[in-house]
């Protein structure tokens, strides 16, 4: 019992992350790792059509192929698997949810719909007996722009929605006919997020182990969330939750499109259930373009009104957001919940409405995607803040700063009726344009421009909803589960601590967070801390990790287990120093007698005493171990400002991304190391959306860009040092005052660069380019204008 | 039909009986049972199946297991000795090169061959060499410093 005292903060300290050794040497288990005795393979057969009847499905001449075991269709599945239930039913918007089986029954909706399963004795032998399918389909007219699936005409993908319209949202705060009929000037613009491709680098992936003598499932999944899978798939296969675990081993990414309950998922179950074998379903990269969620795919028609010396005095907005065929899991609340409400973004918007249409089309699912509606949101006011400027002639950064709310501490009342929780945007905006010298860089812009170089400088401000959510909020919203999470912190005798969490982290390091956050809250070592996540049978419930929400709600669960703990020890210490615990102090993992800093026991003696419990006080239950269950009373508002400088070449249209500057306030940064690695990785996947990813459909709905060779993920030479820089604004209800950081850098990065190709082209009086801004593109936008001129 | 082949992984020789359109990944992966190497495509861009063949990177994804008849793999299970990283290894721990971890084996190879080749590259070299390779979470910056750091401590001699 001699352990010394701790005393040196690892809050705040950028430690090597312990999940990378395992990651580094190819030990780590991903599921397509997962071998288990007697294991078989599945392969789906999918649409290669974006709408038919199917009028004739033959798997004869499949079930006889060498190694098959069996061929299942929707005829076997129908009477086991239920629908996969849509879980968020945002009310007040005529929400109508439509049948989504897990396989096709008669109609397929998107190219990609799944429609047969092939189990074989080795993976090569299901994909060989998947070309012995023979399927006949009569094709339909298919639709997949997400207006025009309105119009009077377009073909009809469900019964229960016509008009393909899955539901109608309205947000509305202040007077916004007033605003608009009286202002002094209105921009509009038509802004295309185009449909997105997630492109976790793991594929998704199941391995279903069913075991019919008990009736008991092991699911490992490729997921974001294993304990809503466990109780989607107790729906959707009707096995009883308690005898469902699902493992979410080491997941290779996510983005949002490992939230989903899937097809394929429950699919790869049934044979499980029906074979009484293991199976394993592992999709490749093109099905996964396929069969995976997709991201954004907004039209949207933005009106924005104001004064001539540029004071904002409404928005006003229609959009219609695709859901492709089916409503996946969390989809119907993205554009809406997390997109309408943050439309005010860290501006004084005193009036706004938006009408949102989530509509049904010809094409893959559309679900969150890192940011989720935010940065929908922040890429249309920031755009549209350009616009003004433009427009009223005034720098777009003064625009920006005439509107921005100012410094708040403890509460800011927007007009769509949240309330966020502690801001300075100023700062972080005044942070950025420093860091760039922006005068400075605009006088060299006017330089170069006489020379024919074509700098442009683009500048946004965000405000994001994280730390998803108060439960009451999850329910009033139609959000059809809680938001808390929840901790159990469990010393052992020896003093070593086990950490057992309900959210599942999937790279973004919080094995490393926590374990800093309990190190400093109990005075242990760091190393001495083992958090265990990922497998529902020896985790407490969690609602997943998205929504930057891990640290934001997880991290303040575990750090309120670790008081209760130290509540415990306190009286335990008095009790054994035989001293009253008023007269008990702590610091650094020791307790002792006030005065009298010899009298002491570590924390250590303390775990040790508490487990064998030889003397306990009266009434005191042995053990030294703590669980909570953490409902936030607000979400939490990160922010912060970005610049980025391009250099476009007029004769081809190509784009030099010369610098990027980031200014990103999570609150107190656990892990620094961390924190920056979130910003770089957000920061770069919303430069892809600007310059180089679309998800592009042909008018029959064929998906084009349906694998890596097509879809243009960023690389490594394509992009510049990002510069990241952090102010510190802790959020006032948050035991650690900690935000979130993981969706920070996408949410602002797109309308970053977007406004900085613009603002290059200037000269050429280009308004607007169709993202993603690809030399072509760009080179005839400048054209056009010349030949305008 | 299936055609015998020896291939040597990460030091010991494995005889076997494979089918000659068998690609060496799923060789490493389902036959040896290495399933350090990883596939994020089919279409051989994105680089996680990257592994050493006689010294040199190759994407495994793009060479049959009958092709590599007689020659010697390294995975990603065979850098470290006695669970001591290697310098490569250590570097992108160090650094931060890595979140999920699906790409960086490799990452780590990709690593290997552009310091074999260029002992001492320049930032814009390493990003220029890891084209082949994609990685979704760190944006590269970390995976850059990483190597500049390996490349550093190596002092030229990776």
């Amino acid at each position: 019992m001699t352990t010394p005292p701790r005393t040196a903060r690892v809050f705040g300290s950028g430690i090597r992350r312990r999940e990378d050794p395992r990651l580094l040497t190819g030990t780590a288990r991903y599921t397509d790792d997962v071998v288990l005795p007697g294991m078989v393979y599945a392969a789906m057969l999918r649409s290669p059509h974006a709408h038919a009847r199917i009028t004739r499905l033959d798997t004869s001449r499949a079930k006889e192929a060498p190694g098959v075991v069996a061929v299942f269709t929707a005829a076997d599945t129908e009477s086991v698997l239920k629908p996969i239930p849509c879980l968020w039913l945002v009310p007040g918007s005529d929400l109508k949810t439509s049948p989504y089986l897990p396989l096709a029954k008669d109609i397929v909706r998107y190219v990609g719909d799944a429609v047969a399963v092939v189990v074989a004795e080795a993976s090569y032998q299901a994909y060989d007996a998947l070309e012995l399918i023979e399927v006949d389909y009569e094709t339909l007219q298919a639709v997949v722009d997400p207006e025009k699936t309105t119009h009077d005409g377009a073909p009809q993908l469900h019964a229960e929605a016509p008009g393909n319209v899955a539901f109608h949202w309205v947000v509305e705060g202040g007077d916004v006919e007033a605003a608009f009929s009286s202002a002094e000037v209105v921009v509009r613009e038509r802004i295309i997020q185009q449909r997105l491709l997630p492109t976790a680098m793991e594929t998704r992936s199941a391995v279903a182990q069913y075991v019919p003598a008990t009736g008991e499932l092991t699911l490992w999944n490729t997921t974001q969330n294993p304990h809503i899978v466990r109780f989607a798939c107790s729906v959707v296969t009707g096995i009883p939750e308690d005898r469902l675990r699902v493992i979410a081993p080491e997941v290779g990414g996510g983005f949002g499109s490992k939230i989903a309950q899937y097809p394929g998922d429950f699919v790869t179950v049934f044979c499980s259930m029906k074979l009484g074998l293991p199976v394993k379903w592992t999709e490749t990269r093109s099905e996964n373009y396929q069969a995976t969620t997709h991201g954004r795919d907004h039209v949207q028609d933005v009106e924005l009104a104001a004064t001539r010396d540029g004071q904002i005095t409404g928005l006003r907005c229609k959009v219609w957001a695709a859901m492709g065929a089916y409503l996946s899991t969390a989809a119907p609340g993205i554009p809406t919940i997390l997109h309408g409400l943050m439309l005010s973004g860290p501006y004084r918007i005193p009036a706004l409405r938006e009408d949102v249409y989530g509509v049904y089309t010809n094409a893959t699912p559309v679900e969150a995607y890192r940011g989720a509606g935010r940065p929908e949101a922040t890429f249309m006011l920031e755009r549209m803040i350009d616009r003004l400027a433009d427009e009223i002639g005034i720098d777009p950064v003064d625009v920006r700063k005439k509107n921005l709310i100012p410094p708040f501490e403890n509460g800011f009342d927007v007009v769509t009726g949240l309330k966020y929780d502690s801001g300075n945007y100023v700062g972080a905006l005044d942070k950025a344009l420093a860091q760039v010298e922006y005068r400075t860089l605009r006088a060299e812009q006017a330089r170069l421009r006489e020379q024919g170089r074509y700098i442009g400088i683009g500048v946004s401000t965000y405000v994001e909803i994280c730390g998803l959510g108060p439960s009451q909020v999850a329910g009033a919203v139609g959000f059809q589960g809680g938001l808390w999470e929840s901790a159990i912190v469990r010393f052992h005798p020896t003093g070593k601590v086990n950490v057992f969490i309900g959210a599942s982290p999937h790279g973004q390091g919080e094995e490393t967070t926590f374990a800093q956050i309990v190190a400093d809250e109990l005075g242990v070592e760091v190393t001495d801390v083992k958090v265990v996540h990922g497998d529902t049978d020896n985790t407490p419930m969690g609602w997943g990790t998205y929504g930057s929400r891990t640290t934001a709600v997880g991290g303040a669960a575990l750090a309120v287990a670790t008081r209760k703990i130290k509540d415990k020890a306190m009286l335990l210490a008095g009790h054994l120093l035989e001293a009253a615990v008023e007269d008990i102090e702590y610091e650094g993992g020791r307790f002792f007698v006030k005065g009298m800093p010899d009298r002491a026991k570590t924390i250590q003696d303390i775990a040790l005493l508490a487990n064998v419990a030889w003397n306990l006080p009266d009434g005191m239950e042995a053990g030294l171990e703590a669980t909570t269950f953490y409902d936030p009373p607000n979400f939490t508002y990160p922010f912060g400002a970005h610049v980025a400088v391009v250099e476009v070449e007029p004769d081809t249209g190509r784009i030099d991304l010369k610098r990027y500057v980031a200014v990103d306030d999570c609150g107190p940064q656990i892990n620094p190391v961390i924190v920056e690695g979130q910003v770089h990785g957000g920061v770069v996947q919303g430069i892809g959306q600007a310059l180089w990813e679309e998800a592009v459909y042909d008018d029959s709905g064929q998906l084009l860009t349906g694998s890596l060779t097509d879809y243009a993920i960023p690389r490594a030479d394509q992009l510049p040092e990002i510069e990241v820089l952090s102010t510190v604004t802790p959020s006032p209800h948050h035991p650690l005052g900690v935000k979130g950081i993981g969706e920070a850098g996408t949410i602002s990065s797109t309308c970053t660069v977007y406004n900085a190709v613009i603002d290059a082209l200037e000269p050429f009086k280009v308004a607007s380019i169709r993202m993603p801004l690809t030399p072509e593109r760009v080179w005839r936008a400048i054209q056009s204008s010349r030949e305008g001129a | 039909m299936t055609l015998p082949v020896t291939i040597t992984v990460n030091g010991r020789p494995h005889e076997r009986v494979v089918e000659p359109r068998l690609l060496l990944v799923h060789f490493l992966r389902d036959v040896v049972g290495l399933t350090g190497t990883k596939i994020g495509c089919d279409t051989s861009q994105c680089g996680s199946c990257t592994v050493l063949l006689d010294g040199t990177a190759i994407k495994s994804c793009t060479c049959l297991a009958v092709q590599a008849d007689g020659s010697s793999i390294t995975t990603i299970e065979g850098l470290a000795t006695e669970g001591r990283l290697n310098a490569l290894q250590d570097a992108f721990w160090s650094k931060h090169g890595l979140q999920c971890g699906f790409c960086t084996p490799g990452m780590v190879f990709a690593a290997h061959e552009l310091l074999r080749v260029h002992p001492q590259p320049s930032a814009e070299e390493i990003r220029h060499g890891l084209e082949g390779n994609m990685c979704r979470c760190t944006g590269y910056q970390n995976i850059v410093r990483a190597i500049e750091h390996a490349a550093a401590s190596l002092g030229g001699n990776a």
